[in-house]
């Protein structure tokens, strides 16, 4: 993390964690937390503005778009006219073009529909936008959103605010392996152990936001995730040593008394 | 006068109010939000041209937390 970061659509974001914004008490805890991580990106979703209350706070009170790269998200979009609608909509708000694409497929799991994701990727893909895209973990979908354009490739850990952690470890490794683009796990990490493994199959990023917003300190806990990306990181960078049936001693035997 | 829908509710509104007269009146003028006028997107320039009538709907919306 100190040198590199990741690049995404040609763009350098500085930390490989990215944290969500959204469940924590309120923004003051937000923006300590996001202040904790070293994030440099932060998703954020689009709503109505609540014209009831004049005086409500609002995010960008609290987190500046100038200081912080905002990632506008589609979240709680059921297809594709609804994603591309809110998308649009960001890019008028602040000229965003590197947006997360993310089409739900099921209220009870939030897994991705997958044929309107590719869908929606290649339309937004056409009008301009860089699309980091959640997705499920099948390799071949994978690739399949890489083909129509995709800027980066969000497998699911497990699914979205579950905490379950890394459910298919093979299937990220794959598609690690396979993908010219950025790989970021999104959703479903539980701790920051979770976050440390997804770095160490070779991911490029990870994206948190329940298991820090959830945590009882979630102040301490996002400082924990700044730690455990870089360490994820440095791990995979090393290359790890075999794995061995038996032992090996570590100290020599020769002048053993 | 004219009654139009904002954000799903609905409202009245003097008559010959632009919709920049409207940002203003919920203080968002300031702010970063987008505004979607019968379902088209309007950009920051046209905003004092568009004159709300009758059952317009308008949809000003912003960035909240999420994931």
């Amino acid at each position: 993390m100190k040198k590199g970061g990741i690049k995404i659509a040609g763009k350098l974001i500085k930390s490989r964690l990215i944290v969500g914004t959204g469940k924590y008490k309120n923004f003051s805890e937000t923006a300590k937390a996001v202040e904790a991580s070293g994030a440099d990106m932060v998703t954020v979703a689009v709503r109505r503005v609540n014209i009831l209350d004049k005086k409500k706070p609002i995010l960008t009170d609290y987190l500046n778009p100038k200081k912080i790269n905002f990632l506008p998200n589609t979240a709680g979009c059921f297809n594709s006219e609804e994603a591309l609608r809110t998308l649009r909509l960001a890019r008028e708000m602040g000229g965003w073009k590197l947006v997360k694409l993310e089409v739900l497929g099921d209220k009870k799991t939030l897994y991705p529909n997958m044929i309107e994701t590719i869908k929606s990727t290649k339309a937004l893909v056409k009008e301009g936008f860089k699309v980091m895209v959640y997705c499920t973990d099948d390799p071949i979908l994978a690739k399949q959103l890489e083909d129509n354009g995709a800027s980066a490739i969000m497998p699911l850990a497990s699914p979205i605010g579950s905490g379950l952690g890394l459910q298919n470890k093979v299937n990220i490794s794959l598609i690690v392996k396979q993908s010219k683009v950025p790989v970021i796990v999104d959703a479903g990490i539980g701790t920051a152990s979770d976050a440390t493994i997804a770095m160490e199959l070779g991911c490029d990023g990870v994206l948190i936001n329940s298991a820090i917003a959830n945590a009882k300190k979630p102040i301490i806990m996002a400082k924990a995730f700044k730690d455990a990306v870089i360490s994820g990181r440095n791990s995979f960078n090393a290359g790890r040593m075999q794995k061995n049936y038996f032992a090996s001693a570590s100290s020599p035997t020769k002048g053993l008394i | 006068m004219a009654k139009i829908q904002l954000n799903g509710k609905k409202i009245v509104i003097k008559s010959n109010f632009s919709l920049f007269d409207l940002l203003k009146k919920y203080k968002l003028n300031n702010k970063k939000v987008a505004i979607e006028y019968n379902g088209l997107i309007i950009s920051k320039e046209n905003l004092k041209k568009k004159k709300l009538k009758n059952y317009d709907k308008v949809e000003i919306v912003h960035f909240i937390g999420g994931g």
